[in-house]
């Protein structure tokens, strides 16, 4: 075989981890907002609850996170009677989206709370309710403090799908090891893989650093 | 003039050890424009920030509009605003901030139909009317579709001016407006909040370092230290013939 014939089912785990990136990405920003905001809500519960999802998934590991929710998870449903198996997509997508989602809602925390107290008073002053400012007035501020951060855990989140390959998950790195088993080539497929996630990761920042564009372009009006 | 618009009875404020209102007694009547002045540390600003309610008492009562504005009505006597009576009230009053505090993220247009269109209801486009009026009044009509970061300091303090009357509130508060300006753009400033004060039925509440302008249009001006009144009247009276002391002295030492 040529490294010519690695490209097509290299190609297909690469389809694989791009389903897997976005889609925990996006989760995780979601996820990320909601607890991010959460921690600095004056409602205790809800804080309560983002402090510790935040300390629990930035606490442990995300191979272990995604092994509870793979094998572990699926047995501690048996024991309560339900059927709580999940297909490897969707424990991929949660494991890294949950993951990814702690490190962020630090990052939207930080961010909201290192917007000047000057603007919550306008706000105050001018009668817009405490939801008006968080998301009118505050988030739009935050947003462009967040983007670099972002930027870089959602390249962190990319190289983390690899680990999806260890519940048999067909990403790009389960496709290269199941051809080196077969082949032994170790050299040119491990090679080929380093410069498809270099690749994958360069349209990732392009793909942010456009969105961080977008997010500040107040700030670079010229008159 | 009947009642007094505001009314601060026996108001106490403390942050930590440190008694920064003590026990103000202070009005002012429909429509009247009264300057605050007095060295820094007096307490001026914090009359200021209390009347927006961006600040607290810890005792005593304020009135704005002949209602409790930090305490309002309960089973037994009254008892502290909620952020419901909070709003009704804040309605009444709008406030130009020393920093300008505009948003940086929305346009000068933006910055002023903002709050009408949330807070209001106001249709964009009835907004948009008014914002435009307003930015003709304070000479920035053109200046609409800029951010603030590229206005000047005396054009961002009068898009803040705009925004505030965008909200028509009764009782208008300057906060030292032209304290962080550089010198040659306080003049600009200055007269858009002069031809503000021609309006009769505008309440104005101005804390300033300029004292030749409190002269000019104020109704009455109060001399603070130490967290009260020291002494107050019309602007000749206190700046051609003061009766205490320390109010000579600090006039003494702003005017030289």
């Amino acid at each position: 075989m040529q490294w010519t014939d690695y490209i097509s089912p290299l190609m297909q785990g690469a389809w694989v981890t791009v389903q897997l990136t976005v889609f925990s990405t996006i989760l995780g920003a979601v996820l990320a907002f909601v607890f991010g905001i959460g921690k600095l809500s004056s409602n205790w519960a809800f804080r309560a609850i983002s402090v510790a999802y935040i300390e629990v998934f930035r606490g442990t590991s995300l191979l272990v996170q995604l092994f509870w929710l793979y094998f572990a998870l699926p047995l501690a449903g048996t024991a309560m009677g339900i059927d709580l198996r999940l297909p490897p997509v969707l424990a991929g997508v949660l494991a890294l989206g949950l993951n990814i989602g702690a490190y962020g809602a630090e990052v939207v925390r930080g961010a909201i709370a290192a917007v000047h107290q000057d603007q919550h008073e306008a706000a105050r002053a001018l009668n817009f309710s405490a939801r008006q400012t968080l998301w009118g007035i505050v988030i739009p501020q935050a947003i462009p403090e967040m983007m670099p951060s972002f930027g870089n855990l959602a390249v962190q989140n990319l190289k983390d799908t690899a680990l999806v390959s260890l519940i048999s998950l067909g990403d790009l790195t389960f496709r290269a090891e199941q051809i080196r088993n077969f082949t032994q080539d170790s050299t040119t497929i491990y090679s080929m893989l380093l410069v498809m996630y270099f690749g994958m990761a360069l349209v990732l920042t392009a793909i942010m650093r456009g969105l961080e564009r977008y997010a500040t372009r107040w700030r670079t009006a010229r008159s | 003039m009947s009642d007094p618009i505001i009314k601060f009875d026996k108001v106490v404020k403390r942050f930590g050890d440190l008694t920064v209102l003590d026990a103000l007694d202070f009005e002012v009547m429909r429509g009247e424009k009264v300057s605050i002045i007095g060295p820094s540390g007096s307490g001026k600003s914090t009359v200021l920030r209390i009347l927006m309610t961006l600040e607290g008492i810890d005792g005593g009562l304020v009135t704005v509009g002949g209602e409790p504005l930090w305490h309002e009505p309960g089973p037994d006597g009254l008892r502290p605003a909620s952020e419901a009576h909070l709003r009704k009230m804040r309605a009444q009053l709008g406030m130009v901030f020393q920093q300008f505090n505009l948003f940086p993220h929305m346009t000068v247009l933006r910055n002023i139909t903002e709050a009408p269109v949330k807070v209001l209801g106001l249709s964009k486009a009835d907004a948009k009317l008014r914002a435009e009026e307003l930015l003709e009044r304070v000479g920035l009509a053109d200046q609409a579709q800029k951010y603030p970061h590229q206005l000047s300091g005396g054009q961002q303090q009068r898009v803040g001016i705009a925004r505030a009357l965008a909200m028509r509130p009764s009782i208008l508060l300057f906060d030292e407006p032209t304290s962080a300006l550089d010198p040659e753009l306080v003049g600009e400033v200055l007269n858009v909040i002069g031809q503000l004060a021609e309006e009769h039925d505008l309440t104005m509440l101005l804390v300033t370092h300029e004292m030749r302008f409190a002269r000019e249009i104020s109704d009455r001006v109060c001399f603070f230290d130490q967290g009260q009144i020291r002494e107050e009247g019309t602007p000749e009276e206190l700046f051609s013939d003061p009766n205490e002391d320390r109010t000579r002295e600090f006039l003494k030492a702003v005017l030289d």
